[in-house]
């Protein structure tokens, strides 16, 4: 039968047409994964401790080593946790952005100084200025478990009711302040 | 080529935590637990259960396999709660609670996990579609030869 000639032909072209969209579908799929790898952040892990109370915690403070500072003593007013080492050259890149947020005297900064060493820890603020408001001193590590830890920098927001508002994992920018950290604080009430 | 590349971090890290091992193990050589452990099965249950748990830096190995300082960090951790006799679902718990499910190689069966226990089964069934199609359309014209050309169904 003759007339079976020109149909079947459409068919290979529509399947031609569907692997097509197939096709760039993938493409489009795998162009959008290249494009978000380049996120800063991207593997960063939501922390599991947003919305609930920090830790209990009770650290020696970096400038006086007979003294403790404590999640008690930090209720009452909101504080962001920075979490640092001097040997972490990322927290070398936020420093100038944190120092100019913590001279806005917003709120406390409190350094957490992690797994360093304290006379390495000392010279390094001395070098680069310390944008602190008080620095305590964790160093076998155990109690940054309770909060998460798992790399510095990383940010910690607690609010008045030592609920743990914001976490960021890297370096903060200027650009991570404006448009979250700000925010968050115009949000929770707290003056500028 | 890639496949060696991706091949050689691994060999590393594995030299490394058989040096790692080693370490530990120095003292009694023999089929005797390392000190830390107090037995066998001790040592075990360990590390079965480190490598059930993800490293949270390097997100592609497990803790037991990881070098990284937070890995070196949770291990003494998880040793610590295996002595104070918590269970391994309650040293989990603990984990989950600070580092999220993500340090589970197997996260619970929940609505917000679905797509990812069975979304392999859904691109399987998917795939298993796509070739069922084809062979049949494969062996649709055949059929119709066989059957004198009579197919005109297209």
């Amino acid at each position: 039968m003759n007339a079976q000639e020109p149909h079947p032909r459409n068919r290979p072209l529509a399947r031609a047409l569907a692997v097509g969209v197939a096709f760039l579908a993938l493409v489009a799929l795998l162009l959008y994964g290249v494009l978000v790898s380049d996120r800063a952040g991207r593997d960063a892990l939501p922390s599991p401790l947003i919305g609930r109370p920090a830790p209990e915690f009770s650290l020696p403070v970096l400038h006086e080593p007979g003294r403790l500072l404590g999640s008690e003593d930090l209720r009452g007013q909101p504080y962001l946790l920075n979490v640092w080492g001097s040997w972490c050259p990322a927290c070398r890149d936020e420093h100038p952005v944190l120092t100019r947020f913590a001279m806005g005297k917003r709120v406390r900064v409190v350094g957490y100084n992690w797994k360093d060493e304290h006379a390495d820890a000392l010279r390094w603020l001395e070098r680069y200025g310390n944008p602190y408001w008080a620095v305590v001193v964790d160093y076998d590590g155990r109690k940054a478990i309770d909060w998460g830890i798992y790399g510095a920098p990383e940010t910690f927001l607690v609010d008045a009711d030592g609920i743990v508002r914001w976490k960021h994992v890297g370096p903060l920018d200027e650009g991570v302040i404006t448009s979250e950290l700000e925010p968050l604080l115009d949000h929770m009430g707290v003056p500028r | 080529m890639r496949g060696s590349a991706r091949l050689l971090p691994l060999l590393a890290a594995m030299l490394l935590a058989l040096a790692g091992a080693a370490l530990q193990a120095q003292p009694a050589r023999e089929a005797a637990p390392p000190p830390g452990f107090r037995d066998a099965d001790e040592e075990r249950r360990f590390h079965a259960l480190l490598s059930e748990l993800r490293c949270v830096m390097c997100q592609n190995q497990s803790l037991a396999d990881s070098n990284a300082q937070i890995a070196q960090d949770l291990r003494r951790e998880v040793f610590d709660m295996m002595r104070a006799g918590r269970s391994d679902r309650e040293i989990k718990e603990f984990l989950v609670e600070r580092y999220g499910e993500f340090v589970l190689y197997q996260p619970p069966v929940a609505r917000h996990t679905w797509l990812l226990w069975f979304g392999p089964v859904l691109v399987l069934l998917a795939g298993a579609t796509v070739v069922a199609r084809i062979v049949r359309a494969r062996s649709r014209p055949a059929a119709a030869a066989e059957a004198g050309g009579e197919e005109q169904e297209w």
